[in-house]
């Protein structure tokens, strides 16, 4: 396995937040974390790249347990992109996108051409090679989600953790950037909303509630109207589209 | 698809001779500086004399220079100089610092309660005769902002340790050291020793000689080398702790170094010079503008501005009022302030 939580534990005070996870992704396949708000999503992906530490539990990259990983060995195959993360610098976005290259880079090597690959490789994928010298804060909502993700592209990672990827983005870009994802030869959990992209683009899905895993499976055998009632709260009718085979979910309001 | 094949040429490259050439022009134009600060004042002394003079020292030249002449370059005026430029580029790169790892535009060297610690501490020693005349005011004063950098950490810790805790532990420690400061000045200083307080809180390179300069020197270099070494960690820190973490920076290790540097820098500056303003605030924004916000070039050019806009004020400051000295503190602020609101106008965004 690429990614393996086993049993994870987290908990923010009193409140348990993440209660006894479980999750394997395998290596190449992108995995779409569902789940209502607050249900531990974003605090999963934060313990998987280590931005929190686990209460108990082991996550584990390969074969290595990341707790006995440095944080720099982490960012060199883990990129993470979190929700609206934003600055006040006057930064371009190729200032931003070369942020990337940190964790590849010692405290006073030199800009190399391997560096360089690795941003123009980013930008292009996002759309976005003739932007460079933008100005960070003349850049839209969806521009920026764009180019924090190109940032963590140029972090060449094998794992990338993406919350929420897709809020702000017009329908375009939200479809362009998730087949990137599916496209990209990387390992990827995707924390999405959107439960038909979500069954559109994503190889598995596990669903989040209240800190749990809750169902976990192929687009196709989780997604089910109890399920949409019991953790969603809705009420919905899913069928299998006639154009591509994909689950699709419509929801009832009647 | 390979990655060369998509490499478009967007502009990376790098024009390392451009940057040596500007750095080796500010560096000339520090020294040109440095050298003026010396020439002018009271007795008006010919670059080429300040030449010589150095000469002899550094060099073990003997040009024929009045012993005077020698004495006023080397004694006086070329330990204040290097001392103004120490505490400007000490200064500004605290400045940089702060303003990077807080992601506040208004940090500055003495967010963390160090020039008012420092300030209770130099009262302490000169009003209330603390330390039984063994404590100099400049080493009452450095511990002074020792201690309230550490209680004001404390605090900072206990708090929860985001930017925003330190920024508001800063607030209460400032505010708690500058009330005792005012508390012992009211209470028990004459009218005479509060104008000498009042004169040393807005900054004075009055009395500077060599054993300050060999203290205050090696502190802004060794301050600028740490902070160069940790240039990239401080632009990691653009979109805030977690996305330094993720960026794979030791986020509490460079915090601690770089925190732990700017208090130093700036105590041991304080406590010889007195807090002097403006500086430290204005002088990195003043930077950006020009080399824009990547620390590689933001912190020697925060550094060499800050040494360069210091050493113009203490020449200022000598000649303004006849006969007199000003506090450089005021100095700074005065010129300081329309020169940077220029810079703000011309750097204005397109509305």
């Amino acid at each position: 396995m690429s990614i393996s939580v086993r049993d994870v534990h987290w908990s923010a005070g009193s409140a348990m937040i993440v209660d006894g996870v479980s999750i394997d992704v395998a290596p190449g396949k992108t995995l779409g974390l569902l789940g209502p708000n607050g249900s531990g999503k974003s605090s999963l992906l934060r313990l998987i790249c280590r931005l929190r530490n686990v209460r108990s539990g082991i996550i584990s990259l390969g074969d290595t347990d990341i707790a006995a990983l440095s944080r720099l060995d982490i960012a060199r195959r883990v990129a993470f992109v979190e929700q609206q993360a934003t600055t006040d610098a006057q930064v371009t976005v190729l200032d931003v996108v070369r942020l990337g290259r940190t964790p590849h880079r010692g405290a006073l090597s030199a800009w190399s051409a391997v560096d360089d690959a690795a941003v123009n490789t980013a930008l292009f994928h996002v759309g976005m090679p003739g932007r460079a010298g933008q100005l960070w804060h003349t850049l839209s909502g969806g521009e920026r989600q764009r180019v924090h993700i190109a940032r963590a592209l140029a972090q060449t990672p094998s794992e990338l953790l993406l919350d929420e990827p897709t809020n702000h983005l017009d329908i375009q870009h939200q479809l362009e950037i998730l087949s990137l994802v599916a496209r990209l030869p990387v390992t990827s959990i995707v924390a999405l909303h959107d439960l038909n992209l979500a069954a559109m683009f994503c190889d598995g899905l596990a669903v989040l509630h209240r800190g749990k895993v809750v169902a976990a499976g192929t687009p196709e055998d989780i997604l089910t109207e109890r399920l949409m009632a019991d953790v969603f709260g809705v009420r919905a009718h899913i069928e299998r589209s006639a154009y591509n085979g994909r689950y699709h979910v419509q929801y009832r309001i009647d | 698809m390979t990655l060369a094949a998509i490499g478009q040429p967007v502009a990376t490259g790098e024009r390392w001779w451009a940057r040596l050439a500007l750095a080796t022009l500010t560096l000339v134009a520090l020294a040109f500086m440095i050298s003026l600060a010396v020439s002018i004042g009271e007795i008006s002394i010919p670059l080429t004399t300040t030449g010589k003079a150095v000469a002899n020292r550094i060099f073990g030249a003997s040009f024929e220079l009045s012993r005077i002449h020698e004495g006023i370059v080397w004694d006086y005026r070329l330990s204040r100089a290097l001392l103004a430029a120490s505490a400007g580029a000490a200064l500004a790169l605290s400045g940089a610092i702060l303003q990077a790892l807080l992601r506040n535009p208004l940090a500055e060297p003495y967010v963390l309660g160090i020039s008012a610690g420092a300030s209770t501490g130099a009262v302490a020693v000169m009003i209330l005769g603390f330390g039984y005349g063994v404590l100099t005011l400049s080493a009452g004063a450095f511990l002074g902002a020792v201690v309230a950098f550490v209680l004001v950490s404390a605090l900072a810790v206990g708090a929860g340790g985001g930017a925003d805790r330190i920024i508001l532990a800063g607030v209460a420690g400032s505010q708690l050291f500058n009330a005792l400061t005012s508390y012992i000045v009211t209470t028990s200083a004459s009218a005479e020793q509060a104008r000498g307080v009042m004169f040393w809180l807005l900054g004075s390179l009055a009395g500077v000689r060599w054993p300050d300069v060999y203290l205050a020197a090696p502190v802004a270099l060794g301050g600028f080398a740490v902070s160069m070494f940790h240039a990239r960690a401080l632009d990691a820190f653009t979109f805030g702790i977690d996305a330094a973490a993720a960026l794979g920076i030791a986020v509490n290790r460079v915090r601690m170094i770089l925190l732990g540097t700017t208090a130093l820098m700036t105590a041991a500056m304080v406590s010889i010079v007195g807090s002097i303003g403006f500086v430290g605030l204005v002088i990195p924004h003043a930077a950006r503008f020009l080399v824009g916000p990547s620390h590689g070039r933001l912190l020697p050019a925060s550094a060499l501005i800050g040494a360069i806009f210091m050493v113009a004020a203490d020449i200022a400051s000598r000649v303004i009022v006849p006969q007199q000295i000003l506090p450089i503190g005021v100095v700074t602020a005065l010129f300081g302030a329309p020169a940077f609101a220029f810079i703000l106008y011309k750097a204005r965004r397109p509305v």
